[in-house]
């Protein structure tokens, strides 16, 4: 049986979004996929080596809030100063108290599983990003390159 | 339950931790060797199941006990 592939695309820097594609990509790795991650555009946030990932109520109705608090805070409430960090604090508390991995856990584990991460080289020119502010073990590339895996892939995902 | 030769406790742990340490867990074990996993997430009775069919790894056993999920699987 030749080796499946899965190639995902992300694109988000925020903490919700940072877990589909690594918790997709270390279970795909588990079940014996080949799997790479392209990482562009706000996505290079989830290669920091410090990662300060936020989640934002704003824009998202579907987001559940604790306690009511879309009814005592309706949305200029959520635009305050400092609601972001508190409703981050929050998402993070909750996911440990459900056992939930944190996002550095699930991105070793895709290391450890030998999941290939690359960055867009574009991207960390555009936002004049510096590879130190990135973790070992990752590669630099475009678009062809990414072509190069996804075309052969059974599975393709952007996220 | 039948004999086994390691155990690997994922109470408490959420998708997809259960199915990764136990990946991890097999993967230090020799072929026909039987681990046993136990679980509190309800997911993972699907995903266990779904694992072992993808892998080839014997899924032997599979049941509830007092809320805690256990499996048996025969490494190939």
């Amino acid at each position: 049986m030749d080796e499946k592939k899965l190639a995902i695309i992300a694109t988000k820097g925020s903490l919700d979004w940072a877990y589909p594609p690594f918790i997709l990509a270390s279970t795909a790795a588990a079940l014996g996929y080949e799997t790479q991650i392209f990482f562009t555009f706000y996505g290079l946030q989830l290669l920091k080596k410090r990662l300060s990932l936020e989640v934002t109520p704003l824009g998202n109705p579907g987001m559940p809030m604790p306690m009511g608090m879309d009814k005592w805070f309706p949305v200029l409430g959520l635009a305050l100063p400092g609601m972001q960090g508190m409703i981050t604090a929050m998402m993070k508390q909750k996911m440990k108290s459900k056992g939930v991995a944190s996002v550095e856990e699930l991105r070793d584990l895709c290391q450890e599983a030998e999941v290939k991460l690359i960055a867009c080289q574009m991207t960390v020119d555009l936002f004049d990003m510096e590879t130190s502010e990135f973790i070992d073990g990752i590669e630099y590339a475009g678009a062809a390159a990414f072509f190069e895996f996804a075309g052969d892939s059974d599975i393709c995902l952007y996220i | 339950m039948a004999e086994f030769d390691q155990e690997l406790d994922a109470s408490g742990l959420n998708c997809p931790l259960p199915i990764l340490r136990a990946k991890k867990t097999l993967n230090g074990m020799q072929a026909g060797q039987i681990l046993h996993v136990i679980a509190t997430d309800p997911g993972s009775v699907k995903d266990f199941d779904a694992f072992s069919k993808q892998t080839g790894n014997e899924l032997m056993e599979s049941k509830e006990d007092g809320g805690k999920f256990h499996f048996l699987i025969r490494k190939s």
